[in-house]
């Protein structure tokens, strides 16, 4: 694998994750439990949709000339490389926000390495979406918090929200030869580097939130590079990319 | 405009205090929350105020619809914003309508039993993107051409409220007008999107002003009071006049056949929408009205565990603070 094959496959990587999450995130407006929180989940998922137009952005320019759109909305399930954890259904407020939490803790040190890219451009990607990511895991962590932490209820419907989402958190950290290749550039850290510092993050959150981290370490794995991806994908997939696929070569 | 048919209080106060509130109101002093004020003008406004705020949560739900369907990241990432800012004006508005004495959660319960309204408009279905841009061209067109003038409004809180409102709902005009222009600009597909979106809009947008004036009941008595500003058939004819012409830049067809412009009025001649309609949506047999009503109750109740928890937490959280004092 050349480095530039590499570097697209990081591209997309980070792109699909926010495209993807962004998806679900907007799934929630007008059903909110509060209409602070419908407001926050807009913002968050606007940010997230933001920061996939400049991932696809540079990951189509790299890839000789596609748009983020083309990249975004027509390719199939396999050409994904997001993590499955953020393919994975809503549910309820609890699991949406308990996703949000573990992702934003992942994401948000993963911009932090990604600032001091060798390459500019992911650089000047990662010092825009830091801010707002930093601002994603303030709001998710005193929501889990705030759950975890809150009545029996909220506090059952949290430790399920975990034990559900635990299994695809190993994958964020999973390192295979396109992140070696990344990292021997300095484009960006090896996710595996990553990990001591998310487990102190989480750790410290889900300790105020009351909440227990489950003991097995089996982790989900195939989105990051294509091979398996959950049932979910297809559907969200069809939904997002309908007007695209039923109209194409229109402008809108 | 997202108050309509909005019923006045009669009020029977002391006759020497209603003098001097009707003689701040004519000299164009604002009314605070502290200030007196005659019952039905407080009863009036929250049920004006309450409705406008309604409207803008529950009209996050035929935007909503599209959200997940957006064409393009732009337009996906403009509808987020759209939506996101409809939900900060519910926020401003039961702010407002909270200085009256009532509680959002009050209000919230009146909305979701059926006691309070939102605007018809939202009872009518999204069924394609470009009902997105005919939202945004004429829904928020119709809202601002209300708006602009309660910023004038007598009540402070609701005055400085719409100011904001307005700065927000012209971007979200100028978005809709954009996105159904690049439609009617677009293939023969997207023209006929287009076509169909202001054929089906037209006329409840035209609804959005309420009744025929010699059929609104409880105009005069707002009016007196700066609640309401301007007629709603004053409000109409400019909608229609300024839409018009837009109508023809896009080369779409207003679904009018007796529209034309009357030279010695100097405003266009148009049909009234069907009012037995419109009387329908209020009453509840608009084509969406059980399924919006529906989605904000499942809202709420999927939500009573967030917000018991929030607080079960914050009053932990408060206990421990002080403990630790």
């Amino acid at each position: 694998m050349t480095q530039d094959e590499a570097f697209l496959q990081f591209l997309l990587r980070m792109g699909d994750n926010t495209l993807i999450l962004g998806h679900r995130v907007s799934e929630w407006c007008g059903h909110a439990p509060v209409l602070e929180e419908d407001i926050a989940l807009a913002n968050t998922a606007l940010d997230l949709i933001g920061q996939t137009q400049m991932w696809l952005g540079l990951a189509g320019e790299v890839d000789g000339g596609q748009s983020a759109d083309d990249l975004a909305f027509l390719r199939d399930a396999w050409d994904f490389r997001n993590v499955l954890m953020v393919e994975v259904p809503n549910e309820d407020f609890g699991r949406t926000m308990m996703r949000q939490f573990l992702f934003d803790a992942w994401h948000s040190i993963m911009l932090g390495r990604l600032i001091k890219s060798s390459d500019e451009r992911v650089a000047a990607i990662a010092a825009k979406a830091s801010k707002e990511v930093a601002y994603h895991l303030e709001r998710s962590s005193d929501t889990v918090v705030g759950l975890g932490d809150g009545t029996a209820e909220s506090h059952d419907r949290m430790q399920a929200a975990l034990d559900y989402l635990w299994p695809y958190v190993g994958e964020m950290f999973a390192s295979d030869e396109i992140d070696a290749e990344m990292a021997k550039a300095g484009i960006a850290p090896n996710p595996a580097d990553l990990r001591a510092e998310f487990d102190a993050l989480v750790q410290r959150v889900l300790a105020d939130a009351t909440l227990t981290i489950p003991e097995s370490e089996f982790a989900h794995k195939g989105g990051r590079n294509g091979k398996m991806h959950t049932e979910h994908l297809g559907h969200l997939l069809t939904q997002m990319q309908w007007l695209q696929r039923a109209y194409p070569g229109a402008s809108w | 405009m997202y108050a309509q048919m909005v019923k006045s209080e009669a009020t029977n106060d002391d006759p020497e205090k209603l003098a001097e509130f009707q003689a701040k109101i004519d000299a164009d002093i604002k009314i605070e929350p502290k200030d007196w004020m005659p019952q039905g003008y407080r009863k009036t406004l929250i049920r004006q105020i309450g409705q406008h705020a309604h409207s803008e949560i529950v009209g996050q739900l035929p935007e909503g619809n599209w959200i997940t369907r957006a064409p393009t990241l732009e337009r996906k990432a403009i509808l987020l914003a759209k939506v996101q800012d409809e939900a900060g004006h519910g926020l401003y508005l039961y702010g407002a309508a909270e200085t009256l004495g009532v509680s959002r959660d009050e209000l919230t319960e009146m909305l979701l039993d059926g006691r309070m309204k939102y605007s018809s408009i939202f009872n009518y279905p999204t069924l394609n993107w470009a009902d997105i841009g005919a939202v945004g061209w004429l829904v928020d067109g119709a809202a601002i051409m209300n708006q602009v003038p309660l910023q004038r409004t007598s009540y402070g809180p609701y005055s400085r409220a719409m100011i904001r409102i307005c700065k927000e709902e012209s971007f979200h005009q100028r978005q809709g007008y954009d996105a159904i222009r690049k439609m009617a600009e677009g293939t023969p597909e997207q023209k006929k999107m287009a076509q169909d979106a202001l054929n089906r809009f037209w006329y409840p947008s035209l609804m959005m002003f309420g009744p025929s004036d010699k059929d609104s009941v409880h105009s005069a008595q707002s009016m007196a009071w700066k609640i309401k500003i301007n007629t709603n058939d004053e409000l109409r004819q400019k909608f229609v006049d300024q839409t018009v012409p837009q109508a023809e830049y896009l080369g779409l067809t207003v679904p009018d056949p007796d529209l034309k412009w009357n030279e010695e009025r100097g405003h266009y001649d148009f049909s009234e929408p069907d009012w037995s309609e419109f009387f329908d949506v209020i009453k509840g047999n608009g084509p969406c009205n059980t399924d919006r009503l529906t989605a904000r109750n499942k809202a709420w109740d999927d939500g009573q565990w967030v917000r018991d928890g929030l607080l079960a937490h914050a009053k932990k959280k408060r206990a421990r603070h002080l403990a630790a004092e």
